[in-house]
């Protein structure tokens, strides 16, 4: 019990200094507004956007909700097809040296380009979304798997085949559990791109969801809804970071501990 | 080799191999007979690893044969338990898990296997670390837990490579004569790779010494020192006399 307390303080003392920064920048950007008298279709003060997010926070949830689930289901299509990719990889120098290219490829694709392309083909709905979505974090995952299981010690690979292990139990026992960690690493930089992907998307066509909702307010001048939408994405893309780091360790609970050790 | 009616579990037969360019095994022949300890040493490099792995079947020798109760065993991995020089030991699993591995990679039920594994753990000094993680053990108990996951698979070849590389010279006397006790008792057939000149004649019933590469067997020494060893054995004249020996033979054969 007494590990874990000492484990939150160290997790809160570690966010202090961020804290303070940002409280010192708020303060001197409201200072900066009142005393220049600034626009708030320019810049309204942060106090105003925190009002009139608040004023408008039913409109705000309303529109937060479809893009988690856009976020949802477009980074678990990634999830799923970087799994699959990367397993397969594992077990075929063929298509390793297939893929290879074609993966990095599909990073250099510009992303502002295709997906008004794919609003075109594919409509509003969630599809294109979720494409889009898909393209951009399921490099980071397939990458992060794939070199996971590449990194398991050549030692530790002889040690299985001298058990008389086939290759699919070498990939159970040792190079799928060993490559754990890497992948958690790989899902949280996947996340982040997740919400990001998501808001792009939707500014570019939605119905609903917080990248549109920013899109008719800019269009209207709202600087400070913009903005409230701002910080409700910036929280929802740290709230799924964090989850992240509580699903690791769930799953993998020996992995810190062993670090700690080490 | 072996005169006739001289028992043999293990015998190696002008093992051959050479890499693209690189020659390593020139003719690698000697025997081991059931329940004998026998170390290799040689100069760094000469490819003492590569002889491990074509025994252990995890390579191909280009010729040459490996037999195990005369049976031909050429990379083959069944007859043979290895251990490497890391432990090894994954922290994904419990110190009883670890020892279990190569049982249920060889398809025994999980249960069963720790059933095998549990009755060793008093000998091996790990009583109650069970359930403890790897990186909860000391260096000699993480190699203690190493070598059980070897035993336990009831192989009929130990191969032991490097060990005791990684400890402190205390701990390392510690586990040797821990080992030479222990193997004593199971009556196991052993080949150790080391480069401790001293722990080879601590260990051995008889020491194989390779040349520089292409390696082949300069020579043979039997250690015809009583049994179980004590550490004090390590000052007597016959210990010197035969370290003095190899040490001659690998200082002549290096330069």
């Amino acid at each position: 019990m007494s590990v874990r307390r000492t484990g939150g303080l160290r997790t809160v003392s570690a966010v202090v200094p961020s804290l303070v920064l940002v409280a010192l920048g708020l303060v001197a950007w409201q200072w900066y507004v009142t005393a220049a008298d600034v626009r708030p279709q320019i810049l309204p003060s942060p106090l105003r956007v925190a009002t009139q997010g608040w004023a408008f926070r039913e409109q705000l949830w309303a529109n937060t909700l479809p893009t988690l689930q856009v976020t949802a289901v477009g980074f678990g299509v990634s999830l799923a097809l970087g799994w699959a990719l990367a397993v397969a990889v594992d077990f075929s120098p063929w298509l390793r040296r297939a893929l290879t290219p074609l993966l990095v490829a599909s990073q250099t694709l510009p992303i502002i380009a295709i997906a008004p392309l794919l609003i075109i083909w594919f409509g509003f709905g969630l599809l294109p979304k979720v494409l889009v979505i898909a393209l951009v974090t399921f490099f980071p995952i397939a990458v992060g798997l794939i070199e996971g299981f590449a990194a398991t010690d050549r030692q530790a690979t002889n040690l299985l085949r001298s058990m008389g292990a086939s290759r699919w139990k070498q990939f159970r026992y040792v190079r799928l559990p060993g490559a754990m960690p890497s992948f958690f690493t790989a899902l949280r930089i996947g996340i982040t791109y997740a919400v990001t992907g998501a808001i792009f998307a939707e500014y570019v066509g939605a119905t609903a969801g917080l990248g549109i909702f920013m899109s008719l307010q800019k269009n209207s001048f709202r600087t400070d809804l913009v903005l409230a939408a701002v910080v409700v994405t910036a929280l929802l893309s740290v709230t799924l970071f964090v989850l992240t780091y509580l699903v690791q360790r769930l799953v993998i609970p020996w992995h810190g501990k062993e670090r700690r050790r080490a | 080799m072996p005169e006739p009616g001289h028992e043999t579990k293990l015998l190696l037969d002008d093992l051959r191999k050479v890499y693209p360019g690189l020659p390593v095994l020139d003719g690698v022949t000697f025997d081991v007979a059931p329940g004998e300890f026998v170390s290799v040493i040689g100069p760094s490099g000469c490819g003492k690893s590569t002889l491990f792995n074509v025994i252990a079947g995890l390579e191909r020798p280009d010729s040459g044969r490996v037999l195990v109760d005369g049976d031909d065993a050429t990379g083959h991995v069944e007859p043979f338990a290895y251990m490497p020089q890391q432990d090894l030991l994954f922290p994904w699993r419990t110190v009883l898990d670890n020892t279990t591995l190569g049982l249920e990679v060889a398809g025994m039920s999980r249960r069963a296997a720790r059933e095998r594994a549990r009755p060793l753990f008093a000998e091996f000094g790990l009583d109650g670390f069970e359930s403890a993680h790897p990186y909860e053990l000391s260096g000699g108990m993480r190699q203690r837990a190493a070598l059980l996951r070897t035993v336990v698979q009831d192989r009929a070849v130990l191969l032991l490579d490097e060990p005791f590389g990684a400890l402190d010279s205390l701990t390392r006397t510690d586990m040797q004569t821990w080992l030479d006790g222990v193997r004593g008792r199971f009556g196991w057939t052993v080949l150790l790779i080391t480069h401790d000149i001293r722990e080879a004649v601590f260990l051995s019933d008889r020491v194989v010494v390779l040349g520089p590469r292409p390696t082949r067997v300069q020579r043979e020494v039997t250690v015809d020192l009583p049994r179980p060893r004590d550490i004090g054995l390590i000052t007597s004249a016959e210990f010197a006399a035969i370290e003095e020996e190899l040490l001659t033979v690998l200082r002549d054969r290096s330069r």
